[in-house]
């Protein structure tokens, strides 16, 4: 390749993750950004917005909202992702890829129609007010496919030899799946959920239609605040706060995971 | 060997001689929780799509019309906002493309390997970072005393404020590592050796881009083009934060379950990005591009 292509490529490359990064960048600097207007460049530096917005009622129990909700929706897409996993990478059975598209359908569809169709789901059809619950559920349903990439890649990688031999030797189907299986999973397991946390935490549109009425998570609340003036320095600071919690388990994600989960986000 | 073995052994023998039975116990939650409940959602909003409303109770009236169809193709509005969606997705899917393959040939064909995971991580660690937020940067970005303005300014230009023009801008940032890592992947297992050939054979860099790169590394592309299209198609919230007053198809079915609480019309309007989806898999169905998925 001659050199100039050479240096075309890399100065591509360098501007995209230039333009990948700056917003973020003025996030962060706009929550530490004196002027309430957030003209660029900042002026002069204050943490007050920080003050208010640790101390800011409704973005704190949006905070709680949102940790219980990724919580519960971690905990069933662990389960259930694991067990999905296991079934379509230990065993080929009559419609597989039909399951493994079923994993794959509530992330691959817009989340508008994912999030509509779970809204006419539980309250046209089942009659169901919209809770925390109901978020809840919704959130585990695309949640599901995250948990089960990173364990399928890791039994894909790890194959069946060692629980082989632990058979062999005696050991019991639990005590197989305690000592062998589980602990080579373990980290597989820890990224998928802390992948599966940060996907509920930073979903928006399924949450708006499946979350009930005077409750909030964290970025449904930033949505309400958004249009108001009096509040930008606070969402500044709440959205300053999401990238931060959501970047930084993603990274440790990505390296525990050791390349198994070639694919994020939606994917 | 023991005369009896313990409960735990003999379950244990039990459920390996019968692997079935192991994949039925590991199949039933998810499938029930799956097929049951999100394939149930689907098939549930398909139907209402053809109830209706009652006028003056806003109850949801369980018969069946083609009535929300009608109103669907017959009125000029979504006619425009079905377009100007559609327009949108393809110019995002464009956009991100020209954007994506110079930085994933790079990442793939000049880093080092060390350099190259070091890369993938760059690219997927924003693309968790809430979706609210980017679109919220970008928002502050466009506004009249925001950055771009300030970065424009000097060469006596003004960026394009919020409108269309925003939003494109706004949902390629959003969708351009779901176009970066399927490129990337495609192009890591393009053998460097067909590139030397066709060098070799006299060829210029921009002939072995065109006929040996590009078409080897199209079904790539194309998987891209799945996310960023079907993820374009259907957004509104991107295009309320900076699309001023433009509306996109998403917009309709969140403002139908809203403030108008015409809950099957909404679901009508839903089925147009799933119609379109399913058409465009369809027909990329040919080129190869869903294996890469």
């Amino acid at each position: 390749m001659s050199k100039t292509a050479r240096v075309l490529l890399w100065t591509a490359l360098g501007a995209g993750f230039a333009v990948i990064y700056f917003p973020l960048l003025v996030v962060l600097l706009n929550s530490v950004n004196s002027d309430t207007t957030f003209g660029w460049p900042p002026k002069s530096f204050t943490l007050e917005w920080w003050g208010r917005a640790v101390t800011n009622e409704g973005a704190l129990r949006a905070l709680w909202t949102s940790v219980e909700a990724g919580l519960a929706a971690t905990a069933i897409a662990l389960v259930l992702g694991t067990m999905a996993a296991f079934a379509l990478q230990r065993y080929r059975f009559f419609g597989r890829n039909s399951v493994s598209l079923l994993i794959v359908l509530p992330i691959a569809l817009p989340g508008i129609v994912t999030g509509i169709a779970l809204n006419n789901a539980f309250r046209t059809i089942l009659g169901i007010d919209l809770g925390l619950l109901t978020a809840i559920i919704a959130h585990s349903t695309f949640c599901i496919v995250v948990v089960f990439n990173n364990v399928v890649a890791r039994l894909r990688r790890m194959g069946g030899n060692l629980e082989e031999a632990s058979m062999d030797l005696g050991a019991d189907g639990v005590t197989t799946f305690r000592l062998v299986t589980f602990p080579m999973l373990r980290s597989a397991l820890l990224a998928g959920g802390l992948l599966a946390f940060a996907l509920s935490f930073d979903e928006i549109i399924v949450t708006t239609f499946t979350l009930g009425t005077g409750l909030e998570t964290l970025p449904i609340w930033i949505y309400d605040n958004l249009f108001r003036p009096n509040q930008a320095p606070v969402v500044n600071v709440v959205a300053a706060v999401l990238i931060v919690v959501s970047t930084v388990p993603v990274y440790f994600a990505q390296r525990l995971s050791g390349g198994d989960s070639s694919s994020g986000g939606r994917i | 060997m023991t005369a009896v073995s313990p409960p735990s052994r003999r379950a244990s023998a039990f459920f390996f001689r019968k692997p079935r039975l192991r994949l039925a116990i590991l199949l039933s939650a998810p499938l029930l929780w799956l097929g049951l409940a999100y394939l149930g959602a689907l098939a549930a909003l398909f139907i209402t799509a053809f109830w209706s409303t009652d006028v003056f109770t806003g109850q949801v009236v369980t018969s069946w019309s083609f009535d929300n169809f009608v109103t669907l193709f017959s009125d000029s509005v979504y006619r425009t906002i079905t377009l100007r969606t559609v327009g949108i997705a393809a110019l995002v899917t464009v956009v991100d493309a020209v954007i994506a393959f110079p930085m994933a040939f790079a990442m793939a064909k000049l880093a080092s390997p060390r350099a190259q995971r070091i890369l993938v991580i760059a690219v997927m660690t924003p693309l968790w970072a809430s979706y609210l937020v980017k679109a919220y940067a970008w928002r502050t970005l466009l506004s009249g005393n925001g950055a771009i303005n300030w970065l424009l300014d000097p060469f006596g230009l003004s960026g394009p404020g919020y409108g269309v023009a925003a939003t494109v801008i706004t949902l390629s940032y959003l969708w351009l590592p779901y176009m970066i890592l399927p490129i990337y992947a495609g192009l890591e297992r393009l053998p460097d050796s067909l590139v030397d050939a066709s060098s070799d054979l006299g060829a210029k860099s921009f002939r072995t881009f065109r006929s040996v790169i590009l078409p080897l590394t199209f079904p790539a592309i194309v998987a891209g083009s799945i996310f960023t299209f079907s993820l374009s198609l259907g957004d509104y919230i991107a295009v309320k934060i900076v699309g001023g007053t433009s509306q996109m198809l998403g917009n309709v079915v969140y403002d139908n379950i809203g403030a108008a609480n015409n809950l099957p019309f909404a679901a009508t309007v839903a089925t147009v990005p799933v119609v379109i989806m399913l058409v465009y898999l369809a027909v990329v169905r040919r080129t190869g591009a869903l294996d890469n998925l």
